[in-house]
């Protein structure tokens, strides 16, 4: 039942705000987002760590097709429901400082969104599941068009033909899987689409192996991994803040966490008959991300493709199917949410004051900016995985689960440490530090405002850095129970 | 009592909705003679809501056949006239503007709709041949009539010569086959066909049997415009005004389905080794020509023409699924789709022809920034496009599901071929939301007026495709 008040509470406020205009509907939306964030504290605090999912609600959504809406989450869907609920109340305050047009529908859409979110993560039938990363897809699109840059137009319809193009073979991928199960002949009402009932499949080797390809479409198109990548780093550049750390922050998740339960358990045999290539794939993703990265000049951009070049190793870490390595996917995509939203925030902020993101327009900034450039410097570390800071535990579990898998592949994705350090360090020695640029003793610290929104993002940084354990504890059977279907 | 009464007395005869929609329709040409537009939109919605009520007292009211098993009125039937005449009770809004414009022949529109569902409804309830002719020719010559009823509208007439030469050939066609089949079989009752067909008497008459079943093919697949028999779609639909149009392509098609599927399922399912491969061809080839011809188009109005091309594509996957049964998971689909889909494109129309009045042009630019001069228009537009698109949250998705599902077991690379060209159709449905919500309007442009009926209309058709989309089990399996 707390899961259905999860999943509802947001769609609900965000039919309300369509209603309210002004600093109603701020209140409103960031109160509704305050109270989700409340609810999913409290499920973390009244949740019993199993290996299976807690607060099931099982009801029978479409009887005449055996479909059922069922909800539940386990450790590893709950710490992303915490970081989603986490993550959307600082999303929604960083909107409150843009002057945008028609505010309400903003509001709406991403509490919209968060609905969608949260049922990805909590989603335990595969049409539910497909329904819910379509749901999530609809107001990220409009968010991204309607507010979004001026090449919007062009970016966004290929974001969208990207995904949806992905989640249409994914969709196919679980038609054929739902027709496998139940007797092979009688009514639509015979078969399942429920996860466990997917997880029961016994199929031959060969069937999934293209199966593996179909639902791993729409993954590979969502974390992005090379080479399915290209709408990605126009689409965070063009979109509107807010919704690039929605699409960075959370919605990347999705395809980490839709491999993890989705992809793995539901076709082991085509998994190991392609993992091979997909860390492959990753690792270049990693390479060719940092790479680019290096050669940017737009903060934004740059940050884009840092992110590009993160997710390959959490890919590759998911897809060393060890332990660890899973454990530290989980970690990663807390703290690359955490990180992510973070850095753009901050670019967010440099923008909004000096009206450009242009890395040679900028310098200097640090004199007049001292609260700005000690929060910059904390989440840019944190990126770089310096110890003390989450992305240092998630990396580091990351790199270990790849090194398992194969010490040379773990010595190449090692290099994503030293690469990111060179791109994030150099770009903040020439956005901050530098010679002084025009905007040097104009530009002014960080408000309260903003520093509320900062904070807990440090505050949790240095929570999954230091005692990464509170985490790791709550996803650890989840992890472990995945493994045994896969199993390994 | 006096309700049982009037029952035995008026309604014995289960067909109500046949005989209160010929007693309408006459009714609507005497209101005529007020001369007062205003008492006819009103009224005719009234008359629909009166007869869609009847019809839903149909419902599991098993009845035998009537006119010597000429015509039945089963769940089936009761099933699809629900659906033809809600698609015509949300449809009459939109005639407004007629009624503004002080037309002086409305109230022979609405008799000529109202008689035109009387032959929808015999089409879908026939079980007979002759009386699916009967139904299809009423339903036509309706529509020939109104196509051309802009009369000073050179393409008008175009659209309204194209179709009655195309459509009379067809029904030519049409004609022929029953004439052929009875040669084969001498029957032309539906299930006498059946056990004719699968226990054939004279060898030597099989040739002309399975021509007789083509030339029927080719004559249905012309009025749901199924590939290769689609070509006068595009040309009809965009010279039709717009409003008759949403009826084309929404009763046309829902009536044509419906009985499509009685033909295969009752008459001819052990001709399937015959017309199994047949349909599958044409499904393929309408899905394609269907999508890809969608995509090259610049005009709303068009674009929706050839959508309605590939739409019969997907049902015609359901056909191919039903496999000549016309209650399983295969014919709820495409009860399911035929719903979704007219309501969708009721909305769609609805929203185009409000649009193309008010800015007189019908291309994709004309929707230029409808999101911030008519918020509701496009949302609307939105959720229709969405549903056509087959995307989740509306009643397209589930609509595509049902049938996809229930194809898939055999007819994979069927479910395949519609999947790939359903993301073709992701291109061009994206095109409208693009320029609504994306794109400046022109400067000077004005919000477009809606009347209040039209707006709870078109909230309403919103409202439904979404709830079909988000609670599909109430209308999932009925059949």
């Amino acid at each position: 039942m707390l899961t259905a008040v999860l999943l509802f509470l947001p769609l609900a406020a965000a039919l309300l705000l369509l209603l309210n205009k002004g600093a109603t509907a701020r209140a409103l939306a960031l109160g509704a987002s305050l109270l989700e964030f409340g609810l999913a504290a409290y499920a973390a605090i009244a949740f019993k760590t199993t290996g299976s999912a807690s607060f099931n609600l099982d009801y029978a959504w479409i009887p005449s097709a055996g479909i059922n809406f069922h909800v539940g989450m386990d450790g590893l869907s709950l710490l992303l429901v915490l970081l989603t609920t986490f993550l959307v109340p600082l999303i929604l305050l960083s909107a409150f400082k843009h002057d945008y047009d028609n505010p309400s529908a903003f509001y709406a859409l991403v509490l919209f969104m968060q609905t969608g979110l949260l049922g990805v993560f909590t989603s335990l039938d595969a049409f539910l599941f497909y329904f819910f990363w379509e749901v999530a897809l609809i107001p990220i699109y409009f968010l991204a068009g309607a507010w979004g840059g001026e090449r919007r137009v062009a970016v966004t319809l290929k974001f969208f033909l990207y995904t949806v193009v992905g989640s249409l073979l994914m969709l196919a991928g679980f038609v054929y899987l739902y027709l496998q199960t139940g007797p092979a002949a009688g009514s639509l009402a015979a078969h399942s689409s429920e996860l466990s009932a997917f997880y029961n499949l016994k199929l031959s080797a060969a069937e999934q192996s293209w199966l593996f390809w179909l639902i791993f479409a729409a993954f590979a198109v969502k974390m992005p991994i090379f080479p399915f990548h290209t709408w990605q780093p126009d689409t965070y550049t063009e979109s509107p803040a807010p919704a690039t750390m929605l699409l960075s922050g959370i919605m990347l998740k999705m395809g980490i966490y839709g491999t993890m339960r989705w992809l793995l358990p539901v076709v082991p045999l085509g998994v190991s008959q392609w993992s091979k290539l997909v860390i492959i794939l990753s690792v270049i993703g990693i390479i060719y991300g940092a790479i680019i990265a290096i050669r940017q000049r737009d903060v934004k951009r740059l940050i884009a493709y840092s992110s590009l070049s993160h997710v390959g190793l959490m890919a590759a870490g998911v897809f060393s199917l060890t332990s660890i390595g899973l454990q530290g996917a989980t970690i990663q995509m807390l703290a690359h949410g955490v990180n992510v939203v973070g850095m753009f925030f901050i670019a967010d902020a440099i923008e909004r004051r000096t009206g450009t993101r242009y890395i040679p327009d900028l310098g200097g900034l640090t004199r007049r900016t001292p609260i700005l450039s000690v929060c910059f410097l904390v989440m840019l570390l944190s990126t770089v995985a310096l110890p003390l800071t989450g992305g240092f535990v998630g990396e580091f579990l990351l790199l270990a689960g790849v090194y398992q898998y194969n010490a040379w592949v773990g010595a190449v994705a090692g290099l994503t440490i030293i690469f990111s350090a060179v791109y994030l360090l150099r770009m903040f020695q020439r956005v901050m530090l530098g010679p002084d640029s025009s905007f040097s003793e104009t530009i002014t610290d960080l408000t309260g405002g903003e520093l509320l929104i900062l904070v807990p993002l440090i505050a949790l940084v240095f929570w999954l850095g230091l005692f990464p354990n509170s985490f790791m504890s709550i996803s650890e059977p989840a992890v472990t129970s995945l493994l045994t279907q896969v199993g390994r | 009592m006096t309700f049982a009464v009037g029952r035995t007395f008026l309604f014995e005869a289960h067909m109500t909705s046949i005989i209160l929609l010929s007693v309408f329709g006459i009714l609507n040409l005497f209101l005529g003679f007020l001369r007062s537009n205003k008492v006819l939109l009103p009224g005719a919605m009234l008359l629909l809501l009166a007869v869609f009520g009847a019809n839903y007292a149909d419902w599991n009211a098993e009845h035998a056949p009537y006119f010597n098993n000429m015509l039945v009125v089963d769940n089936y039937t009761v099933a699809f006239t629900g659906i033809v005449l809600l698609t015509t009770i949300v449809l009459l809004p939109f005639s407004r503007s007629y009624v503004v414009a002080g037309e002086q022949n409305l109230a022979e529109y609405y008799a000529l709709l109202l008689f035109s569902l009387v032959g929808a409804i015999m089409m879908v309830g026939y079980d007979h041949l002759l009386m699916l002719f009967v139904g299809i020719e009423i339903l036509s010559v309706c529509m020939y009539v109104l196509a051309g009823s802009r009369k000073r509208d050179s393409r008008s007439n175009e659209a309204a010569l194209k179709y009655f030469l195309m459509g009379a050939f067809a029904t030519g066609i049409l004609l022929f086959g029953i004439a052929l089949l009875y040669g084969a079989t001498g029957t032309f009752a539906l299930s006498q066909l059946a056990t004719a067909i699968a226990t054939p008497a004279n060898a030597s008459l099989q040739p002309m049997l399975y021509i007789g079943i083509l030339m029927m093919i080719i004559g249905i697949g012309f009025k749901v415009s199924a590939a290769p028999f689609h070509f006068w779609t595009p040309d009809v639909y965009e010279g039709t005004p717009t409003f008759f149009t949403a009826f084309m392509s929404t009763v046309v098609k829902t009536a044509g389905f419906g009985a499509f599927l009685k033909l295969l399922a009752v008459a001819l399912p052990a001709a399937q080794g015959f017309w199994m491969p047949t349909i599958q061809a044409m499904c393929a080839l309408t899905l394609l020509l269907g999508n890809v011809g969608a995509a090259a188009q610049t005009s709303t109005k068009r674009m929706l023409a050839y959508s309605s091309v590939s739409h019969a594509g997907y049902l015609l996957i359901g056909l191919v699924a039903s496999k000549g049964n016309l209650t399983g998971d295969a014919a709820n689909g495409i009860f399911f789709y035929s719903l979704a889909y007219s309501i969708a494109t009721i909305a769609a129309f609805g929203v185009v022809k409000l649009v193309v009045d008010h800015r007189q042009r019908d291309d994709y630019a004309g929707l230029n920034g409808l999101g911030r001069t008519n918020p509701l228009l496009a949302f609307v537009m939105t959720v229709a496009m969405l549903s056509l698109a087959g995307i989740p949250l509306t009643g397209g998705f589930f609509g595509k599901f049902f049938l996809l599902a229930a194809a898939g077991r055999e007819f994979i690379g069927l479910v395949v071929f519609a999947v790939i060209m359903s993301m073709v159709g992701l291109y061009y449905y994206l095109r409208p939301l693009i320029a609504m919500y994306l794109r400046p309007a022109e400067p000077d442009a004005t919000p477009v007026p809606v009347d209040g009926i039209q707006k709870v209309t078109l909230a309403f058709l919103a409202l439904l495709t979404i709830v079909l989309g988000i609670a599909p089990g109430f209308l999932s399996g009925i059949l």
